[in-house]
């Protein structure tokens, strides 16, 4: 389908980022004092970011929060209730400037939280979120979303695309309803589009990621697990900080007779991410669940949510502390 | 069912029976009746039961399907919530979300042998399609069932074992391991393989279920092949542990085999297609 | 670096150890821990400023531990690291070959774990210098100041543990925070829930820090949570006059009873 391109002027960009603000949450990237990319609710505009490679953490918890209440209870002995959060009150959310690797990954999300039954939790949060997303102009080493079908300038998850001129101004590439409803509505800001071509990162593939699912098919066993991960401390940083892993972990915690239960981030990684009540652990050793991880997002996903895992865009890598580097791992596990 | 896949029914617990000192059943009613009317499951599914306060932990519906208006399960005391559920008394109430997982395939054993074989904490897994199978009593041939325990202490449904014991149309075969007798022990002496080789139940047209800790499916395994059981012929249920209990939190995959969505019950001949992470 | 190699060579060659844990560089050019087998791989091995990771997490992790009998690179962190482990009962001193790196770069002739506090003993064991500069301007503010800033930090973790893997002295196979009865500390992360566990995380390392500062490097969102355990670091000088990681029979400073200990703290 084609879609509607249109100029956006800078200062135009200012005035819509400022209608969207008025209206809804708008949660943007700011640079922070220790230089880390962190995303904010409603930032001033002259603190957004439009020129970083990757925040620190992805945007999933828009959609999936670190900790959400599933819902709250109060309990004596003998009587309890039940209260249900009410996720209609949840507030529209704009996501703006994310990165197409960021965006892509809302739909794999959906494939985790979505297959068979609907994990409302999740499907709400999402609704309520258009994406003003923004093609990269700029690339480092870790990225390779090229590799996993991806691109930098991909409008997949997108309402909105914004791609970077040279000359400073962007152009808007409207996607879905969502994203033309705002054209609708601020006509004024958009302008038609001139022959300027837009400053699109170059990022290299650096592997088939077919070739890889294909191998992992018969790779479980093979060396490479334990030579590969050896290293690896065992920590959740990869997990965490990676914009498609969406395990969790579902807790209690009460004050008195009131309580509620929640949900929040689990890693894989954890020692005792599987550990068994009578002290039996299937995955007891790192590189068996380092092999989860890459199992996961490469072979049994494709295999079971017909979705790559992976959007390819090397947080897990430059978050971890002792250099896992994803990319390299798979380019090695293409030519086992 | 509510919108909310996390929301537990709430239920009554109606009854309790110990059946080892760290090992309790619960009788459990629905306290809202329309939930009660609407709700099913088959043999050999799980759920999430909760206490409040403390979380949820996993196991099998361990009564029959057949037996409407209420559920039971066994738990033995072990981590947080199931301390906590031990502590409860009648009357109290509990969380319970559920049935998840798939069921023991019943309907295409009518007309075989079914050779029930469990050890210890594993029977209550499999009461549940036991009592299925008696109470529909006439579409199955002969009904063995052999369980173990470590001593006769930890031997769990004490008050069915009688009964079954004294049923002509059941085969009960009870054994302790060695020096785990009393006095007045009448039943076997033994590890649950030793005796199964003793007992020597005949393989044709015969179906095997077995749960049980992994030593003893390792050493039993290996009998009931000798025994000219087929792997296809051969079930028996994963527990890996679980949170969610419907193939999104991440935790009970074996491969890319849901323990909770295609699991709990797998024949031995799909185990074998299974990477060992269980 | 050339003497390193062919020390690393000789020692697999010889089968004297059957692995050496190192640095090599990484595909973007950092450094990383190394775990060479092979004695054709042992020229991958680097040693310069870039590796800067704490190699001594690695000597109770349960696969680095399957190898047997093992070589470290080791600078002064490591070493010190080595000394506590060997304390603690975690590590046998006898199964380890140090492969001591000194400040200039260059191998040190560490022949045993006694050659090792003698060179400990000569080096400067107070916190890093950038990291006393930072305390000290983090000293200078009031409680509620430094609450508030350390607040802030706080607000950050995703309870990722990463602080706690990559330290050689969280080696507990169930960490208080895993335990659950009771839950000592939330399992979501939340500003006071993050807050419990980076004071949990310090005090248990009270006098058992070595300063290494790999826990604040390991830091996914940069909490500098090395400046807890350092400022205890700190303190347990002030108050006991013990620096962690010098020898290897370690008494821990917290949890040792003596007979004539100062108790005026009970009334």
């Amino acid at each position: 389908m084609e879609t509607t391109r249109k100029l956006i002027r800078k200062h135009s960009l200012e005035l819509l980022y400022k209608k969207l603000s008025a209206s809804n949450k708008v949660y943007a990237p700011v640079t922070a004092t220790d230089k880390q990319v962190e995303y904010k609710y409603n930032p001033p505009f002259s603190d957004v970011t439009f020129d970083h490679i990757r925040s620190t953490l992805s945007v999933k918890n828009l959609v999936f929060p670190k900790v959400e209440n599933l819902f709250i209870f109060s309990n004596s002995k003998t009587e309890s209730s039940i209260t249900d959060v009410n996720l209609n009150l949840l507030p529209n959310v704009v996501l703006w400037g994310s990165h197409p690797c960021d965006n892509a990954a809302f739909d794999i999300l959906r494939s985790i939280f979505c297959w068979d039954i609907n994990d409302e939790f999740f499907s709400k949060r999402l609704e309520k979120v258009t994406v003003i997303g923004l093609a990269c102009h700029t690339s480092d080493d870790y990225c390779f979303c090229t590799s996993t079908g991806n691109a930098p300038n991909s409008v997949k998850g997108s309402d909105i695309l914004l791609s970077k001129l040279s000359g400073g101004d962007y152009i808007a590439e409207f996607i879905t309803a969502k994203g033309s409803s705002i054209l609708a509505s601020s006509p004024e800001l958009f302008e038609n589009e001139t022959e300027e071509k837009a400053v699109i990162a170059v990022v290299n593939t650096k592997f088939s990621h077919e070739q890889v699912t294909e191998k992992l098919q018969t790779a479980f066993e093979h060396p490479f697990w334990v030579e590969n991960s050896l290293r690896c401390i065992g920590c959740g940083a990869c997990t965490y900080v990676c914009p498609t892993c969406a395990c969790f972990d579902i807790q209690d915690e009460t004050k008195g007779k009131e309580g509620r239960r929640y949900r929040s981030w689990d890693s894989c990684g954890f020692g005792l991410f599987t550990l068994h009540t009578s002290g039996h652990n299937p995955r007891h050793v790192q590189s068996q669940r380092w092999r989860q991880r890459i199992m996961h997002k490469f072979s049994y996903m494709p295999d079971r949510n017909e979705s790559l895992g992976c959007v390819g865009c090397g947080r897990c890598s430059s978050a971890c502390p002792v250099d896992m580097n994803i990319s390299e791992q798979l380019e090695a596990l293409q030519n086992i | 069912m509510s919108e909310n896949i996390y929301k537990p029914y709430l239920m009554e617990i109606d009854n309790i029976i110990e059946e080892t000192p760290d090992v309790r059943t619960f009788r459990l009613k629905f306290k809202n009746l329309e939930e009660a009317e609407n709700f099913s499951f088959k043999a050999g599914q799980f759920g999430e039961y909760s206490v409040f306060g403390e979380g949820e932990s996993t196991f099998c519906v361990a009564s029959s399907p057949t037996r409407k208006g209420y559920i039971e399960c066994t738990f033995r005391k072990a981590g947080r919530v199931t301390n906590a559920l031990a502590n409860l008394e009648i009357g109290d109430t509990v969380g319970f979300r559920g049935p998840y997982g798939n069921t023991f395939p019943i309907e295409e054993w009518e007309g075989k042998n079914l050779l029930y074989i469990a050890g210890g904490i594993a029977l209550p897994p499999m009461r549940c399609v036991i009592w299925n199978t008696i109470d529909l009593r006439e579409k199955y041939k002969d009904i063995t069932i052999l369980y173990g325990a470590r001593t006769v202490n930890d031997l769990v449904y004490k008050h069915e074992l009688d009964e079954w014991k004294n049923r002509p149309d059941i085969k009960l075969i009870t054994t302790v391991d060695p020096g785990g007798q009393t006095p007045d022990w009448k039943g076997e002496i033994g590890f649950v393989p030793t005796v199964l080789e003793k007992v020597s139940p005949s393989s044709d047209n015969t179906i095997a279920i077995l749960c049980g800790p992994p030593v003893m499916i390792k050493f039993t395994m290996p009998v009931l092949k000798k025994l000219g059981f087929q792997d296809k012929d051969i079930f028996t249920t994963l527990e890996n542990r679980m949170k969610c209990g419907f193939g999104k939190c991440g935790r009970c995959n074996v491969g890319k085999v849901f323990v909770c969505k295609d699991g709990p019950v797998f024949s031995y001949e799909q185990i074998l297609e299974l990477p060992e992470e269980y | 670096m050339n003497n390193l190699i062919s020390r690393a060579k000789e020692l697999l060659e010889s089968k004297t150890v059957n692995v050496v844990i190192g640095y090599e560089a990484g595909p973007t050019g950092l450094a990383r821990p190394a775990f060479i087998t092979d004695s054709a791989k042992a020229d991958k091995l680097i040693y310069d400023e870039r590796c800067v990771q704490n190699l001594a997490v690695y000597l109770t992790k349960a696969e680095v531990k399957n190898f047997g009998k093992m070589a470290i690179v080791a600078r002064l962190p490591v070493m010190r690291s080595i000394m506590m482990l060997i304390s603690e009962q975690q590590v046998i001193g006898d199964n380890l070959i140090i492969l001591g790196i000194s400040e200039d770069n260059s191998l040190l002739d560490i022949a045993s774990i006694s050659v090792m506090q003698g060179y400990i003993d000569k080096c400067d064991l107070g916190n890093p210098s950038k990291d006393r500069e930072i305390l000290a301007e983090l000293n200078k503010m009031t409680p509620e100041e430094k609450f508030s800033w350390w607040q802030n930090q706080f607000s950050k973790c995703i309870k990722c543990y990463a602080c706690r893997q990559a330290c050689p002295m969280c080696y507990c196979i169930r960490c208080t925070v895993e335990v659950n009865q009771p839950q000592w500390i939330p399992v979501q992360a939340n500003a006071h829930g993050n807050t419990e566990w980076h004071i949990l995380r310090a005090m248990h390392l009270a006098g058992r820090c070595i300063s290494c500062g790999e826990c604040g490097r390991a830091c996914p969102v940069g909490i500098p949570c090395h400046l807890l355990t350092m400022q205890l670091a700190d303190q347990v000088w002030n108050y006991f006059h013990v620096h962690a990681g010098t020898s290897d029979k370690m008494n821990s400073v917290l949890s040792t009873y003596e007979p004539n200990d100062k108790e005026s703290f009970i009334i």
